[in-house]
């Protein structure tokens, strides 16, 4: 009955999707009280709380989770199905390194946007407490020479191209942690909860990587982050104000190839401008409200806020020197308290995606960015390998 | 075609499993030669016990014993035993279903009368492991129960706690793989045996891809050409490493850097040497340093020519 001029579902164009549900863990560097069924059970759940919802109200779910070789599980999915009500559903896993949690929120919408479900659970998780990850991203492969240089070791030398190309003074990456941190303090779910930080303390603490210092670092956490995802028909039904996505994008690039630009790829900042397309952005640091981005290292900060055309090139570190990405700033950065407080990997992208949804849900808590109408979530995996990104927005898109 | 290289390669890591309450029971009672299930919403015993209700996915936390005897409900031969595996000599893979159980678990079955003694219906036994630390391979395997009949009637709740639970556990992983580097890097590892280092020229961008591929990643066709590159290259970036890696001998700080090697289309990572560690900089022209035996430049040392400039470099990072 199908008619080629006239397309199927309920209407023309994408299906609005809005955020209905978020649910999180209190990230801690070791849950040893439950299991893998039992760490997504609890994200899930208040997820589904938030949006009083069900099991039996899920149509799909849609699941991420970085290297099986973090948890040495091997497709956890399957053994999740019971613990996330997926018997009899369609259920997916999606795997993009370290971005997985935003590319799995994105999968997820678009089978909303697409009309294939109307109300998705998705969910990120990683419990690095049970293996290493580092061990997991380093197997000894047969002929090639290992890494030298640790965890950090690889991010570090693209932190000093960025101080070079841009003649950045060595202080940045101290305020973006001390802020992240001070941040994280304000949200009782992050990992690190440090009471007596001080920007001394930051700046003093041991040089790991230089130029990348301990408290600059971020930590190894055990975590899991839910969304329940639903069409405009669910949103209309849901009891707390939704949040509604305006835009979403991945890209990839090689980890390593001729002519790759580490310090700004070319994959991060073509996302950023499909997103912004999308949401019929054209000025992002005027009309963004919040940035939840994925910042594993402090310099990231600068870096990203110029890929993500924040700042102009070489102008990041200025912005977040001159106080702009503070809490009470014009353009706040990880108000959550970010990646650098709280990363259990394979969570951490949809954490940023969760976290840009409270806030123009007006759902934050004590790190609510004052009157935030448009939020964006960013993540990166992989090396600067993969991206992705949304812009959610309290409003729902016109269009 | 080349002779390719291959070498083998194994992954193994001792990971932690936590267990959560329902598994610490079921493995705790192991040890103490106790079979748990849990009760679902529709009344069926599921063994071994899952947290979930696999129809409702609700919490599910109704403990009840189940018997020690079983039938065999599947079950397959397996006459060559690998290693980790549940008894060295030949026996059967079986799905038993214990009595008081709805479902069934999969374990070993010794049958040292071969395969024809084995079938589907037949019932069997936990034999068990005569140390137990509260894990599935406290049950040794199933043995044969001739002539035994199935106990009737309803398992009996079961309280799920012991002493002393067991709450996590050590799962040994090990993958064994042969590994092959591919045709390309064969003929760079090849080239590197006796200190020369050889690219492949992008047909249709022109860059050296060191180490080779085999075929470009931008450009998405074959890299045939060989070129020779270095050996003296340029430090592009680096980093001062001040904490010691995992099994790597080396003293710290020590300096990790991206080294251009000339003539190349991307920079490679090695170690910096021959200077100390806070007078490495952008632009520092290298050298490889071979070692006896080693397969890659133990190192790289500055050549004493001027520093290159950063416009020559600068697509190099």
């Amino acid at each position: 009955m199908s008619n080629s001029e006239v397309p199927s579902g309920r209407g023309r164009g994408k299906e609005p999707v809005a955020v209905v549900g978020v649910g999180q863990t209190k990230h801690v560097a070791a849950r040893r009280d439950v299991s893998l069924a039992g760490l997504v059970r609890e994200a899930a759940r208040r997820a589904l709380e938030d949006a009083e919802l069900t099991w039996g109200d899920v149509d799909a779910v849609v699941i991420g989770k970085a290297p099986d070789f973090f948890e040495g599980v091997m497709m956890p999915e399957l053994y999740l199905a019971d613990a996330l009500g997926a018997v009899g559903k369609p259920m997916l896993r999606v795997h993009t390194a370290g971005s997985v949690g935003g590319s799995t929120a994105l999968v997820a919408a678009n089978l909303v946007a697409a009309r294939v479900h109307r109300t998705v659970l998705t969910l990120a998780f990683e419990k690095q407490s049970e293996s290493n990850a580092m061990w997991g991203l380093s197997l000894p492969v047969p002929f090639q020479q290992p890494l030298l240089a640790g965890a950090g070791g690889f991010f570090a030398p693209h932190v000093r191209a960025y101080m070079h190309r841009t003649s950045a003074p060595g202080h940045i990456g101290a305020l973006v942690a001390y802020k992240d941190r001070r941040n994280a303090l304000k949200n009782p779910y992050a990992h690190l909860h440090e009471e007596d930080i001080t920007l001394e303390k930051v700046r003093s603490s041991p040089m790991l990587w230089d130029p990348v210092r301990y408290s600059e670092t971020c930590p190894s956490s055990d975590g899991a982050c839910a969304m329940v995802l639903t069409d405009r028909a669910g949103a209309a039904r849901t009891p707390r104000p939704p949040a509604w996505m305006h835009g979403g994008a991945m890209r990839s690039e090689p980890t390593l190839f001729a002519g790759k630009d580490a310090v700004s790829p070319r994959a991060g900042s073509d996302c950023a401008a499909d997103v912004y397309r999308q949401a019929g952005i054209t000025e992002p640091r005027r009309e963004i409200d919040a940035v939840e981005m994925y910042v594993p290292f402090s310099w990231y900060e600068p870096m990203w806020l110029e890929n993500l055309g924040f700042a102009k090139e070489g102008q990041g570190w200025t912005m977040t020197e001159s106080g702009a990405t503070e809490l009470d700033g014009d353009l706040p950065v990880n108000p959550s308290g970010g990646v650098l407080s709280t990363n259990p990997i394979g969570a951490s992208g949809m954490l940023r995606f969760a976290e840009a949804a409270l806030q123009v849900r007006g759902l934050a808590g004590a790190h609510q960015v004052e009157g935030a109408r448009r939020a964006l979530g960013h993540a990166y995996g992989g090396g600067s390998q993969f991206f992705s990104m949304w812009l959610v927005a309290a409003d729902p898109p016109t269009s | 075609m080349d002779d390719v290289l291959t070498a083998p390669m194994v992954v193994e890591f001792p990971f932690t499993r936590s267990l959560g309450p329902v598994l610490s029971a079921f493995l705790t009672g192991l040890r103490e030669r106790t079979v748990l299930g849990v009760t679902a919403a529709d009344g069926r015993v599921v063994v071994p016990p899952t947290e979930y209700d696999p129809v409702t996915a609700e919490e599910i936390r109704d403990l009840v014993e189940v018997g020690q005897r079983g039938t065999v409900t599947t079950w397959a031969w397996n006459g060559a035993p690998r290693r980790g595996q549940p008894l060295a000599h030949p026996f059967a893979w079986v799905l038993v279903r214990l009595d008081g159980a709805d479902t069934a678990l999969l374990h070993a079955l010794d049958a040292p009368e071969g395969p024809d003694s084995v079938t589907t219906g037949m019932r069997v036994r936990v034999r068990w492991a005569q140390e137990r630390t509260g894990a599935i391979t406290d049950i040794a395997c199933f043995e044969p129960a001739p002539h035994d009949t199935p106990l009737r009637g309803r398992p009996t709740s079961h309280p799920g706690t012991f002493a002393e639970p067991v709450t996590s556990l050590v799962a040994a992983a090990r993958l064994d793989y042969t590994y092959s580097p591919g045709r390309a890097q064969t003929r760079y590892l090849n080239a590197l045996a006796e200190h020369r280092t050889k690219g492949e020229r992008c047909p249709e961008c022109r860059k050296v891809y060191v180490p080779p591929r085999g075929a470009c990643p931008t450009c998405g066709v074959a890299t045939g050409e060989q070129v020779e590159v270095g050996p003296a290259g340029t430090v592009t970036t680096f980093c001062v490493v001040n904490i010691k890696a995992k099994g790597l001998d080396i003293e710290v700080p020590y300096v990790y850097g991206h080294i251009a090697l000339d003539g190349a289309g991307l920079a490679l990572h090695g170690r910096v040497a021959g200077i100390p560690y806070d007078q490495v900089r952008m632009g520092l022209r290298v050298e490889p340093v071979w070692t006896e035996g080693g397969r890659h430049p133990d190192h790289y040392r500055p050549t004493g020519e001027p520093d290159a400039a950063y416009e020559t470099y600068k697509e190099l990072l």
